[in-house]
């Protein structure tokens, strides 16, 4: 085992790195690549070619973050290999030498999963991003990890299918990273993430072996190490195909628009949706400081002085679309909506959708910074949850927008701060953190969507208690007992200095250029 | 410790243990006791105990389903959750039930039809607790529309052999925080440990079920029934087949749930796809789910794939009874890509063991049969398959001199094939189970190894009852 290994090795008491495995793993800003790295440099060449292999400082700073810009480490060296077989032999160098490695997609993701590592290796995927095939009569296709989201779906339309789970980010996001953070997106209430998704995974093992888990059909014999390998954030292995499953497009989509004056009116027809025995495709909330975010951006012209609007869209065979989209407007009238508006076409469904999707970006017009939050709460307790999250806001002077999926729960609260002012970035990331601990006490989640990566492995402990993450540990310690796979991911260890929560000043680079919508 | 009297760390574990009797047994296997834990605290003190002890345990809850699986290698101890059997929180407005792994399926039915609500799964008759259709990941036609049981797992708490109590998930549907252990010891057969809770995800009842049948002249043309109930925009939540042996027709069937009044609309659609033989009704056929029920003893073969192989599937099961010599009844969800086999009580292990190795090979079970991989893309209907951005749809990884050029290559591709389906034997009689190989092989055996032997160190849960002999 590798001095690094052994540092990685486990309190049996408290499920916490050693003192100095945590200072390794958390990863030291600054430092330049060690001496491990420039001697496996020679063999990485050789396996993926000079040109695949970056050492120039200012080419290793272009990957210091993925979406979470506020963390930043430039890597040690990286690799953009083209092949699985090229994967695998990366990691077995990497194994052999006791160099930490970090697998990265497309470098959307928003909680550090693919911050790299200054004594690390980062392997960048973006180059394998073939769709191997799609075997529709099967629903089925087989994909390299670097696809992007909606690459998938539009290979899929022509069977008259697509894939389900559409994170926001999808023309960009990689499907492979999909796999790493469970992804969901708007339409994962009705239709699921991307657990239910995927079948079959073809991976390097953090010992740089190629395995197939599962076979394709959902049901193959033994443990399910898909289902423990979605969402595993990149510290399992690495996902080199991916086997989808791919879902007949609906019949009908049928996109409404509904005004508010209180978000708790709207919560209220939210509940009374879902126990009508509706299951939207999505469900979409947003309040009034978000809406008026979303129209200084982008003019989406929502209803003028709604408190709170709520978009839903409804999907099936069109006649069930029909009599549900009729009911719901019937729920939201009763509720207590002020107006109401249904999309006829695609160009009206788009422009209801456009206030909803630039809210992230829009924010950054009302105010010079702001932490985004993806904390769950059970639907109920959505009425109680926003009037506490309103009072903390109040009590802190600092604004909270709220744009959040209202038919799971999943809160997105928008921060808001200057950061020139002293103080005011401790500031926020306390009512940021007092917000996530409303969650956890209403009995939700700490990440609904966005993974725990380096953002928000601290509040871990405060959702699982020191034997439900020791018992995850387990899992880790079988798939990677070197500790080398993505470490200082998911789990906490100690706070270095130079670390800064997750603030944002800027939209992410891609969502300034319009290429990607951020959610 | 001797088989006569309760070792004293058992009994100060939990007041519900007594020794075991004949109708305790395991597949053949004899237990010396058995706990019945009225609490986690309880059952975890028992698993304490039993480590301590170094029994091999085994998890109980109705004991509808101990036949499945291979006959243990140990059983000291039969873990039983049947005294903890209460739906804990049913909150209805977020669609979710958190329950005690001991409560009866039918009777969280119940609990959960009052608020017009249900957990989507289709157990097999004598449908046991809700630990052991988690454990086992009984599922029947709906998966079709709703997943199986790991599907609808939204929280998990587990004792460990060494009883240290442990949860994962939490209470809502939308989590991605840690691990998903729960989806781990879905499927697990007990071996990685007790689950103790489960939370799920809830769907409402349908306002309305109908069935359309009808009857195919073979398999093709059952195929054909499968394929446009799927393909058709009108979202059925369950396609079933039903093929009492060789010589006579297919059966095939289509449940579309939804409101009272779209869901006698759709089921007209579906019949004018399928032909005016379609019958449509309210009641499920006589034949419907029961696929996975060992009927007289027989045995009892899960049969998974890929859904577009289903009439080479049949054929292939067809043929490997007849080289058998025997004859198999086909029942399941074959647009789902999972049939059963049922082969007669008489049916000897040689056979068995025949039928077996020809069904493997022919779903890609296995390294010589997986080693084809992928197969061809298929083109689109009105034009070739296209994927934007990438100039090839097929074949493996790149070659060519400029790969060459790199140095030396990792190993080829079909070194790690991917196989394509599985058959799994899910119940045999005394004299076959003992010998045949249940389970056959399982893609990554080594990673799984690695998980029991983290989760389970001893191998005292369990102990050979699941694939790869784990």
């Amino acid at each position: 085992m590798t001095e690094q290994a052994a540092d990685m090795e486990l309190s049996r008491e408290t499920g916490q790195p050693s003192a100095a495995g945590a200072e390794r793993a958390a990863g030291v800003t600054g430092t330049t690549a060690g001496p491990a790295i420039a001697a496996a440099t020679p063999r990485l060449r050789q396996i993926c070619g000079p040109d695949a292999v970056l050492t120039d400082p200012l080419q290793l700073r272009t990957y210091e973050c993925d979406g979470l810009t506020a963390h930043r480490c430039s890597p040690g060296l990286v690799v953009l290999p083209e092949s699985a077989e090229q994967v695998a032999a990366i990691v077995a160098e990497c194994a052999r030498a006791g160099i930490p490695f970090v697998a990265r997609g497309s470098g959307t993701g928003l909680s550090g999963g693919a911050l790299p590592r200054a004594d690390g290796v980062l392997i960048v995927m973006s180059k394998m991003r073939r769709i191997i095939t799609i075997e529709a009569a099967s629903r089925r296709a087989i994909v390299e990890p670097g696809v992007t989201n909606l690459a998938v779906s539009k290979a899929a339309q022509p069977f008259g299918l697509f894939y389900a789970p559409d994170p926001s980010s999808q023309v960009v996001c990689s499907v492979g990273g999909n796999v790493a953070e469970n992804s969901g997106g708007a339409h994962c209430l009705k239709h699921g993430f991307t657990v239910h998704h995927v079948t079959g995974l073809e991976i390097v093992t953090p010992q740089g072996e190629l395995t197939w888990l599962g076979d394709g059909t959902g049901m193959s014999p033994g443990y399910d190490l898909v289902g423990a390998f979605t969402g595993s954030e990149g510290t399992l292995g690495i996902v080199t195909k991916i086997v989808v499953k791919l879902t007949r497009i609906p019949e009908a989509v049928t996109t409404l628009l509904a005004a508010f004056e209180t978000t708790g009116q709207g919560g209220a027809a939210v509940s009374a949706i879902i126990s009508s025995g509706i299951l939207p495709g999505a469900i979409e909330m947003m309040d009034a400081l978000a809406i008026e975010a979303a129209e200084a951006a982008v003019a989406c012209r929502y209803p003028e002085g709604a408190g709170a609007v709520l978009i839903v869209e409804l999907d099936g065979p069109a006649a069930d679309v029909e009599r549900e989209t009729a009911a719901v407007r019937a729920i939201c009238e009763q509720a207590g909506s002020t107006e109401i508006r249904a999309a006829h076409d695609a160009a009206e469904r788009t422009a209801i959708w456009t206030g909803r999707k630039s809210a992230f970006a829009a924010v950054g017009r009302i105010s010079p910074a702001y932490i985004v939050q993806d904390g769950v709460v059970p639907r109920t307790a959505l009425p109680d949850v926003l009037d506490k999250i309103a009072a903390l806001s109040a009590a802190a002077g600092i604004r909270v927008a709220n744009v959040f999926h209202a038919g799971d729960g999943n809160l997105h609260p928008l921060v808001l701060f200057d950061d020139a002012i002293p103080q005011a970035c401790a500031a926020a990331e306390e009512l940021s953190g007092a917000i996530l601990d409303l969650c956890i006490e209403h009995g939700g989640s700490i990440t609904g969507e966005h993974g725990v990566g380096v953002d928000k492995s601290r509040y871990m402990p405060k959702m699982f208690g020191a034997d439900d993450l020791a018992t995850m540990q387990l899992l880790r310690r079988a798939f990677d007992p070197a500790g080398l796979c993505n470490p200082g991911k998911i789990f906490p260890t100690p706070r270095l200095c130079g670390e800064v929560p997750g603030i944002r000043r800027d939209p992410h680079p891609l969502v300034a250029a319009g290429e990607v919508e951020q959610f | 410790m001797t088989a006569d009297s309760i070792p004293a760390p058992l009994l100060a574990a939990c007041p519900g243990v007594r020794l075991a009797c004949p109708a305790d047994g395991v597949a053949g296997a004899q237990p010396s006791y058995v706990a019945s834990p009225a609490s986690t605290r309880q059952a975890s003190a028992v698993m304490r105990a039993a480590a301590s002890l170094s029994l091999a345990v085994l998890p109980r809850g109705a004991g509808t389903r101990l036949d499945w699986g291979t006959p243990p290698s140990r059983c000291d101890l039969v873990i039983e959750t049947t005294r903890m059997d209460q739906v804990l929180e049913h909150a209805a407005g977020d669609l979710v039930a958190r329950v005690q792994a001991g409560a009866s399926f039918d009777h969280l039915a119940k609990v959960l039809s009052a608020a017009g609500q249900q957990l989507a799964v289709d157990p097999p008759a004598s449908a046991g607790t809700v630990g052991g259709i988690l454990a086992t990941g009984a599922a029947g036609p709906r998966r079709l529309r709703y997943g199986a049981p790991r599907d609808l797992l939204i929280g998990i708490t587990v004792i460990r052999a060494d009883g240290t109590v442990a949860k994962a998930g939490g209470k809502v549907v939308k989590n991605v925080a840690g691990y998903d252990i729960g989806k781990l010891f879905a499927g697990s057969y007990g071996t990685l440990g007790l689950i103790i809770e489960a939370v799920f995800r809830l769907h409402p009842l349908p306002g309305a079920s109908l069935f359309v049948t009808l009857e195919c002249a073979d398999a093709a043309a059952a195929y054909s029934v499968m394929s446009a109930a799927v393909t058709s925009p009108l979202a059925p939540s369950a396609a079933e087949i039903d093929w009492p042996g060789a010589g006579t027709p297919i059966r095939a069937g289509i449940l579309l749930e939804g409101d009272p009044e779209g869901t006698p609309e759709r089921a007209d659609r579906l019949r004018g796809l399928l032909g005016s033989t379609a019958v449509i009704s309210d009641a499920p056929p006589p034949w419907w789910g029961l696929g996975a029920a060992a009927a007289d003893d027989s045995t009892v073969v899960r049969i998974a794939f890929w859904a577009a192989d289903l009439p080479r599937i049949l054929a292939a099961v067809q043929a490997a009874a007849a080289a058998a010599g025997l004859e198999a009844a086909v029942n399941g969800s074959a647009a789902a890509g999972v049939i059963y086999a049922s082969l007669p009580r008489a049916a000897g292990p040689d056979a068995v063991t025949q039928f077996l190795a020809a069904v493997r090979a022919a779903v890609g079970q296995g390294p010589a049969a997986a080693a084809r991989g992928p197969r061809a893309p298929e083109p689109p209907p009105g034009g070739p398959a296209t994927a934007p951005g990438d100039p090839s749809a097929s074949g493996p990884a790149p070659g060519g001199p400029a790969a060459a050029a790199r140095g030396p290559r990792a190993p080829d591709p079909a070194a790690a094939p991917m196989m394509r389906g599985s058959a799994v034997v899910l119940h045999a009689p005394a004299g076959v189970r003992e010998v045949i190989d249940m389970w056959g092989p399982v893609p990554s055996l080594g990673l799984m190894r690695a998980v029991k032997d983290q989760f389970d160190p001893e191998h005292r849960m369990a102990p050979g009852r699941f694939a790869g002999g784990l």
